[in-house]
């Protein structure tokens, strides 16, 4: 058993969202959803951060800061997509600027879709990324191990 | 030294992180419950800490890792020389080297987060430390020792005598403790222009030795707030220490956060009305 499914920290980015999601996002927080009582908190710091969470789609500007946060959360990790811009670009998929979804840019592990996407189907997608997470913190255990040989 | 004084030192290695753990849970569903929500596991300090330690620890520099050992190590000398029942301001000289490290560790990373989080630490630590050593001070007006095992068996009216400094350092608990109003350097709550201050750079098994540090500076202040109360015997005087302690988190969840220029001026105001005046009067009253 995983102490990463008992405690695990969100990042939260909202890369060219219309903040729809990201109010979704922090209503999880609140009293009636409540998500600490599952130890989930929403840290604003990359290198404490088990779950990136990011909104929105990507384009060049929001391109460089989402590789960033990715590459500064130390191991294991899991990312969640929420909404469909994070999707695949959603109805901006053929502005000139957007990439389309998160996934052209990071590795997406959970899709949770909605516009905007609703509360219970975020925490429905981060419990599911605890499961994924879990299973990347074995293998990591076994990498570790095999180094150390 | 008594067999009894050595037991209770090495019980604070032991439990001292476990009874810390305790309080920061009580602490965080305290808060929840404040804000009208469920709230955490008591237990959730722990499953952090153990997660930590799953985690990869990023290392910035090899030096944060000595400096964070060197908090840990000098947080545990200052509980074991007060849970001794040893001097008094020895174990606040301990606890302040300990404070540094800390300060050097976050200076040691490079985020400018973190370097603004240690100044502000430093700051901080000028706001509190007159205060705290009025603490001692006080005790040794009163009881003519510095030892802790003669404090504890002091005389009965020692925090009457001693009201001022009780107050003065209930207002340094709660910078030392990182809750609001003064929370500036670090706390446990993201912030908006600072991330997380001290620990931004700090993570995997790195922020676990912060975090188990904390638990037992939890620990080692709630000695010091029962230390007034001692004489009374626990029965009477933990309780109390216990609900002064937890008063913090109702001050934590009614208060903004204070800019360090107002810190400094209330915390060296209270340091003098309360804690100087009543080092001053002393002679009067006992």
């Amino acid at each position: 058993m995983s102490f990463l499914k008992k405690s695990p920290w969100v990042l939260h980015y909202a890369a060219t969202s219309c903040n729809g999601c990201d109010i979704e996002l922090l209503a999880c927080l609140t009293p009636l959803y409540d998500v600490e009582r599952f130890g989930i908190v929403n840290t604003g710091n990359p290198k404490h951060a088990d779950i990136f969470l990011v909104t929105g789609s990507v384009n060049e500007e929001s391109r460089k800061v989402v590789e960033n946060l990715y590459a500064q959360m130390p191991d294991p990790k899991v990312v969640v997509a929420i909404g469909a811009c994070a999707l695949s670009g959603g109805i901006f998929k053929d502005a000139y600027n957007v990439y389309g979804g998160i996934d052209k840019v990071i590795p997406v592990d959970v899709y949770v879709p909605g516009c905007a996407a609703r509360p219970e189907s975020i925490i429905d997608g981060v419990v599911q990324a605890l499961d994924i997470l879990e299973q990347r913190a074995k293998d990591r255990k076994r990498q570790r191990k095999m180094v150390a040989v | 030294m008594k067999p009894y004084a050595w037991s209770l030192g090495f019980a604070f290695i032991l439990l001292g992180p476990v009874v810390g753990a305790l309080l920061a849970g009580i602490d965080r569903r305290l808060t929840a419950r404040m804000q009208a929500r469920k709230g955490p596991p008591i237990l959730q300090p722990v499953y952090d800490v153990l997660k930590l330690f799953e985690k990869d620890t990023l290392v910035v520099t090899p030096l944060q890792t000595l400096y964070l050992w060197g908090f840990l190590f000098f947080m545990v000398v200052s509980g074991f020389i007060l849970f001794l029942g040893s001097d008094l301001l020895l174990s606040l000289f301990a606890l302040t080297v300990s404070g540094i490290f800390l300060c050097l560790a976050a200076y040691a990373t490079n985020s400018p987060f973190s370097n603004i989080g240690s100044s502000r630490e430093l700051m901080l630590m000028m706001a509190y430390e007159p205060m705290l050593i009025l603490v001692p001070l006080g005790f040794f007006l009163v009881t003519d020792s510095f030892r802790v095992s003669d404090i504890v068996s002091g005389s009965p009216w020692q925090v009457i005598q001693l009201a001022g400094i009780l107050i003065g350092f209930l207002f340094m608990l709660t910078i030392k403790l990182r809750k609001s109003p003064f929370d500036l350097s670090s706390s446990h709550h993201g912030h908006q222009e600072l991330v997380k201050g001290i620990t931004t750079d700090l993570s995997g098994s790195d922020l676990a030795i912060v975090e188990i540090g904390h638990w037992y500076e939890n620990s080692i202040l709630l000695g010091w707030l029962y230390l007034f109360f001692a004489p009374w015997g626990p029965w009477i005087a933990l309780p109390i220490t216990v609900v002064l302690f937890f008063a913090e988190v109702l001050v934590d969840n009614t208060n903004a956060r204070l800019t360090w220029s107002s810190t400094l001026k209330a915390s060296w105001l209270v340091t003098v009305v309360f804690g100087v005046t009543n080092l001053a009067l002393l002679p009067f009253i006992s």
